[in-house]
């Protein structure tokens, strides 16, 4: 029988209905739908797939059983390498790893790999997921800092190795990024809250208001623990430095979606945190935070939302997934634009932006062709909300409260290829180490790490 | 869980509570905030520590009724507890030997000013108080402040204690009596933090003022809390919230506080408390 060439769509709420609530997006695959999808896969020999995961799933192996319509089976093997499955299943740039590696893009669409994932870890959480088996305690304790994909990740799998962990949080929830950034169209809350409760029942504790560098320090969790991961992400936004930038009405993209997604200001006055939206909002930066704002800002009430971007589209770091949900939306771009000041009025309120035109230039050291400004092209776009989505640093609260703690040009953690920092016993991964990335990357490197602290302390205990 | 072991209203409007958070007491130090929420819908505000007690493992917060949220935490009592309180944030005052020091607090500002006071006296300055505020049922912890100064100085608005003008009227006084200032502090609202820094700024005597910015996470990943300082932008929640009282741009500072107001009004009336 010959392979289905398309992908089977995935149904999702239609344009119009959508910018007006908060509710996921796609719908996900019903179960006929997704044994049909897993039937695409031909089993190929040497499974690319694989080498295109930073968290090693079997993905032949998954598909394969799901294929057979034996689902607990799938999701077992799933399961055995990532603790966070419907939340990869929904963010992942599959199309850059698993799906771009698939054999059959050689005659057509890869195989869902992605679609199938957030199938099998619905499916399960909705049946009520399966108790881990408990494991022999080794008797040795480790401590995690955040609770973000990274530490979660490092915290699951040390704990599956018979490691007692205990995971610190900063902030009153777990997820970090899953839950202050991404927003709740995207990936519902409810959804992180339940792969957090299964990491917790192999054992991981998770303590929140622990602020590690204040409320407690590196050195001080190495003496209760024997050994620690760093997994503090890229909190530190990241600013346009032109004038009116502290105006009322211009928000870091991390304000304005912690202020909606964590703090639920999209549920104000019941939750007490407020967040404010004009008319017109207008996103600087085109990476998948910034098509997070402007689709978020015309959920928040904006008539009209912008992105703003200095160089074309063929640059834009976001997914086209995410582009593609945007300009659905309706979502305006205004490319190789560069904002050059906000304007405020007597108030103090942004009431508009000025921008200048760009053309793009030779490449730069990204390999980007580089933006560069025409002279006299000056224009002003009215606006009432400012977001800054043009990235973020590495959070130096650690590094700042540890000295011995060695960092590089951008204020991340200096490590080495298994996650080990420059101070014995201390490992890091994810966003603190690399710089603003993707969530499975940050999974990959807490995965990595959790083998190389479970190699340490096999040789500690010698 | 945070439980409230005690609660005092030092004022109408002005509470102060302490709170058993044992991790936060053991690190808390001068010049140092912490983050709460009471509930699951609650916001998280920021309130500077006003003491502290390691042993007992305490933390001493006072704060102004003047929002939802302190409205809401001004109606709790002994026993109640807070859902989040995290802490100590922020960079703590710098304290060593100056010389003479001279301490402003202005209303509920007096409250962080205390503890600063006592460390910078314990550290051997000769430390002078001012202290000021609207009437005198606004002022607060002058006993406390008077055991840990050489020379206390109290004023008020309207004069119903102390002298009556403005905490600057007395720093123009002892300034103009001689006296040599090593450094001044100065905590309360933000235009007497900002008439006592052009003061001083006259004399070039240095002046840490303590910001209150509306802040969320309080780790410095929001940025809400930014303020300009020399011309840079700065976060109260990491870089602060002390800074070079001549160096900050404290009208941009008065704009960014006044972002929520109308949303705050709103919350307040659905609410059913009155602004």
């Amino acid at each position: 029988m010959a392979v289905k060439k398309e992908k089977h769509p995935m149904p999702e709420q239609d344009s119009k209905e959508r910018i007006k609530n908060f509710n996921e997006v796609p719908y996900g695959y019903s179960k006929e739908t997704a044994i049909e999808e897993a039937k695409r896969c031909i089993q190929c020999k040497n499974s690319p797939c694989t080498k295109g995961c930073p968290v090693e799933i079997d993905i032949p192996e998954f598909i394969k059983e799901l294929a057979e319509g034996k689902i607990d089976k799938a999701v077992e093997v799933l399961k055995s390498k990532t603790a966070l499955p419907a939340v990869c299943g929904r963010v992942c740039p599959y199309e850059n790893q698993c799906e771009g590696e698939c054999t059959l893009n050689k005659i057509g669409d890869p195989v869902g790999i992605g679609r199938l994932e957030r199938f099998l870890a619905d499916y399960e959480r909705k049946k009520g997921m399966i108790n881990p088996k408990k494991l022999k305690p080794t008797g040795k304790k480790v401590a995690v800092v955040g609770a973000g994909p990274a530490g979660l990740t490092c915290a699951g799998d040390l704990a599956k190795m018979g490691h007692k962990v205990v995971v610190f949080e900063a902030l009153h929830a777990p997820g970090g990024v899953l839950m202050y950034g991404i927003p709740e169209f995207r990936l519902p809350k409810a959804i992180v809250h339940a792969e957090v409760d299964f990491i917790k029942k192999l054992g991981v504790e998770i303590h929140y208001d622990v602020v590690v560098g204040k409320t407690i320090t590196v050195q001080e969790l190495l003496e209760d623990y024997d050994a620690v991961f760093i997994g503090t992400g890229a909190g530190l936004p990241r600013w346009l430095n032109i004038p009116g930038e502290s105006l009322d009405g211009v928000y870091s993209a991390n304000e304005f979606l912690t202020r909606v997604n964590m703090m639920k200001a999209y549920d104000f006055p019941h939750h007490c945190t407020p967040c404010t939206v004009g008319g017109v909002a207008a996103t600087f930066g085109a990476g998948n935070v910034a098509m997070d704002c402007a689709r978020t800002s015309l959920r928040m009430g904006a008539k009209k939302s912008y992105i703003i971007y200095r160089r074309t589209e063929k640059e834009m770091p976001a997914r086209n997934e995410e582009i593609h949900h945007a300009k659905q939306e309706e979502v305006i771009f205004k490319l190789l634009t560069n904002p050059v000041e906000f304007i405020g009025d007597e108030k103090g309120k942004l009431k508009a932006v000025k921008c200048i035109e760009m053309k793009l230039g030779e490449p730069d050291e990204s390999g980007r062709r580089r933006p560069i400004p025409i002279p006299e092209s000056e224009f002003t776009i009215k606006i009432d909300t400012a977001l800054v989505a043009i990235g973020q640093n590495p959070n130096p609260l650690v590094p700042k409260s540890f000295k011995e703690l060695e960092t590089e040009k951008w204020g991340n953690l200096k490590v080495d290829e298994k996650g080990q920092t420059t101070v014995p016993g201390v490992f890091a991964g994810g966003d603190i180490a690399t710089g603003a990335a993707t969530v499975i990357l940050a999974m990959g490197a807490g995965k990595k790490a959790a083998r190389a602290i479970d190699e340490y302390l096999k040789k500690k205990k010698k | 869980m945070y439980e409230i072991l005690e609660k005092r209203a030092l004022s109408d409007n002005v509470k102060l509570m302490k709170v058993k958070a044992p991790l936060v007491a053991r690190k808390a130090l001068a010049g140092q905030f912490i983050i709460l929420r009471i509930d699951e819908e609650g916001e998280r505000i920021p309130l500077t520590i006003a003491d502290y007690n390691r042993k007992k493992g305490t933390i001493t917060v006072i704060f102004m009724e003047v929002g939802k949220t302190t409205k809401q935490l001004g109606i709790m009592e002994v026993g109640d507890k807070l859902l989040n309180f995290a802490g100590p944030l922020g960079a703590a005052s710098e304290i060593e030997k100056y010389g003479n020091c001279v301490m402003i607090g202005g209303g509920v500002g007096i409250a962080p000013l205390y503890p600063i006071v006592r460390e910078l006296k314990k550290a051997g300055n000769h430390v002078i108080s001012i202290l000021g505020a609207r009437n005198k049922s606004l002022l607060m912890l002058e006993k406390e402040i008077e055991e840990f100064s050489d020379e206390l100085h109290i004023c008020t608005d309207d004069g119903s204690k102390g002298k009556k003008g403005f905490v600057s009227n007395v720093l123009q006084e002892i300034i103009d009596s001689g006296k040599k200032i090593d450094i001044v502090w100065a905590i309360g609202p933000v235009i007497m933090m900002k008439v006592v820094a052009e003061l001083t700024k006259k004399y070039d005597i240095k002046t840490m003022v303590s910001l209150n910015p509306i802040m969320v996470d309080g780790t410095g990943m929001c940025g809400g809390c930014r303020v300009t300082v020399g011309g840079e932008i700065k976060f109260a929640c990491v870089d602060g919230p002390e800074f070079d009282g001549h160096k900050v741009d404290f009208d941009n500072l008065m704009l960014r506080n006044r972002r929520f107001l109308k949303e705050e009004e709103h919350a307040c009336k659905i609410a059913g408390v009155k602004v």
